[in-house]
């Protein structure tokens, strides 16, 4: 069963990214694309045990900073996402989160994950930009993944809670 | 945490709360092994000059998910073109007027071709300079961008070594220069944009012939798409200059290239130099087709421009 949970997540990984970069950039606000493989990792974090979902937002932020159009240093992403699955995974309660709540936490994990990667860009001086065009591409990041929050979240969370039976029986 | 330490011993035997917190505390330890491996991973990437340790993974990466990028654009390729098929009377009324204003702008221009012969003249000698090379072009489409997030303005074209791409060869679309090559796997290639805040061209301003470098401002928008600064301070570019690639023929960037228009002219008292800002000829928010320079009869799985313009 754990296999074949990591399977669909790794799937949901994939698909996500290749979506990400190849559908949404049409649509893009300034460059700016909502983040499908953080919403994956909140998925994740909201529906089944803490540290599947620190390793799948370490997985799914590796594939981010080696996937081809990518060019910034590695191990960004890979940061950025397990921090935000560690700390969607502390919001969750036992009982089936309220739409409310996985809304919360899309917006606050969004947030919290691309500030840390602009913030690490600073730091390493990756590339050289702004804080105020940093602060307006994180803003607009955040609504992004909050619109598609109801079109993404509620079917991968079905997704994997049906992977792993031991938690949809609660 | 520590604050509700006193109470462990009460709270232990509320089962329910108990059961809660074994399956809703996430692991400190996996959470600082990850967070250490992602550390290791930016140092390691970070600290290796020139090659990165991590670049074969990237291109295994890339192997694998370059082509599932170039199945989902061509797939997705028509639906974008959608929105053109609504275009309404009243849009294609108002593409009348800017056509017409346009036209008159270049009969005006038409006008001044005596003022500007001198000019042309250069621009004239730049572009055999280009022609000289003998440069062949592999044509190639856009099939993912890199998103503004990632903080860095990178392209993947779906023609990658099998079309006889290689790193550090120059990016052109019809308009003008786009980049140039990163790295490429069998079928795809990523391209480092010049708007890329990191990117740096040598470039020349057509009427002075004076040198300078092109930096990229990262923004998307095509008024404040590049910077330049001279190298001779007491030169001071002229607006609507003309500003080309520099370049050499084997550097990243071939020579003769046009980049942009210069807009804006800035003197920075402070540093005693010239600053202008220049608008690019390429509209990086709808780049499609492009074309990478190769040389004159490489070996390639596509049909390519030759100089003269012929296909082969």
């Amino acid at each position: 069963m754990s296999q074949l949970r990591w399977v669909v997540a790794i799937a949901a990984v994939v698909v996500a990214l290749v979506v990400q970069v190849t559908l949404f950039p049409h649509v893009a606000w300034h460059g700016v694309v909502p983040n499908l493989c953080l919403l994956v990792v909140v998925a994740a974090a909201l529906t089944v045990e803490a540290p599947f979902a620190l390793l799948l937002g370490f997985a799914a932020g590796l594939t981010l900073d080696l996937a081809p159009p990518a060019d910034h240093v590695a191990g960004r992403w890979a940061l950025a996402l397990t921090i935000a699955a560690f700390l969607a995974a502390r919001v969750r309660q036992d009982q089936k989160p309220g739409a409310l709540a996985v809304v919360g936490t899309v917006a606050a994990a969004s947030f919290v994950a691309t500030s840390l990667f602009a913030l690490s860009g600073v730091l390493l001086k990756d590339p050289s930009m702004s804080i105020a065009g940093l602060l307006e591409v994180v803003l607009v990041a955040v609504v992004w993944d909050v619109l598609l929050t109801p079109f993404v979240l509620p079917p991968l969370m079905r997704l994997f809670s049906r992977t792993s039976p031991q938690w949809a029986t609660t | 945490m520590g604050a509700f330490g006193g109470h462990d011993g009460r709270e232990r035997r509320w089962r329910g709360l108990d059961r809660l917190e074994s399956r809703n505390r996430p692991p400190r330890s996996l959470l600082v092994a990850l967070v250490l491996a992602s550390i290791t991973l930016v140092t390691l990437d970070v600290s290796g000059d020139g090659a990165s340790p991590l670049d074969p993974a990237r291109r295994v990466v890339g192997e694998a998910l370059g082509p599932a990028e170039a199945g989902v654009a061509a797939a997705v390729r028509p639906f974008t073109a959608v929105p053109a098929w609504f275009r309404s009377k009243g849009d294609l009324a108002d593409q009348v007027r800017d056509l017409e204003a346009s036209n008159a702008e270049l009969r005006g221009q038409v006008e001044l071709a005596g003022f500007d012969r001198n000019r042309l003249e250069q621009y004239d000698g730049l572009t055999t300079a280009a022609e000289d090379l003998g440069s062949a072009l592999v044509p190639a489409r856009v099939v993912a961008l890199g998103s503004r997030q990632s903080q860095s303005f990178t392209v993947t074209i779906d023609a990658g070594s099998e079309a006889g791409v290689g790193p550090d060869m120059t990016v052109v679309n019809n308009d003008g220069l786009v980049g140039r090559v990163l790295r490429v796997t069998r079928s795809t290639a990523t391209v480092l944009l010049v708007i890329d805040p990191d990117s740096t061209v040598g470039g020349r301003v057509g009427s002075s012939m004076e040198i300078g470098f092109v930096t990229g401002s990262g923004s998307l928008r095509q008024e404040s798409g590049l910077d330049l600064r001279l190298v001779d301070d007491a030169s001071v570019p002229a607006r609507d200059d003309t500003v080309v690639t520099w370049g050499s023929a084997t550097g990243p960037y071939a020579p003769g290239v046009p980049i942009g228009t210069i807009t804006e002219v800035y003197s920075s008292l402070r540093e005693a130099s010239q600053r202008a800002v220049v608008k690019p000829f390429v509209d990086f928010s709808a780049l499609d087709v492009v074309g990478v320079m190769v040389p004159s009869g490489s070996p390639s799985d596509r049909a390519l421009v030759e100089a003269d313009g012929t296909l082969r």
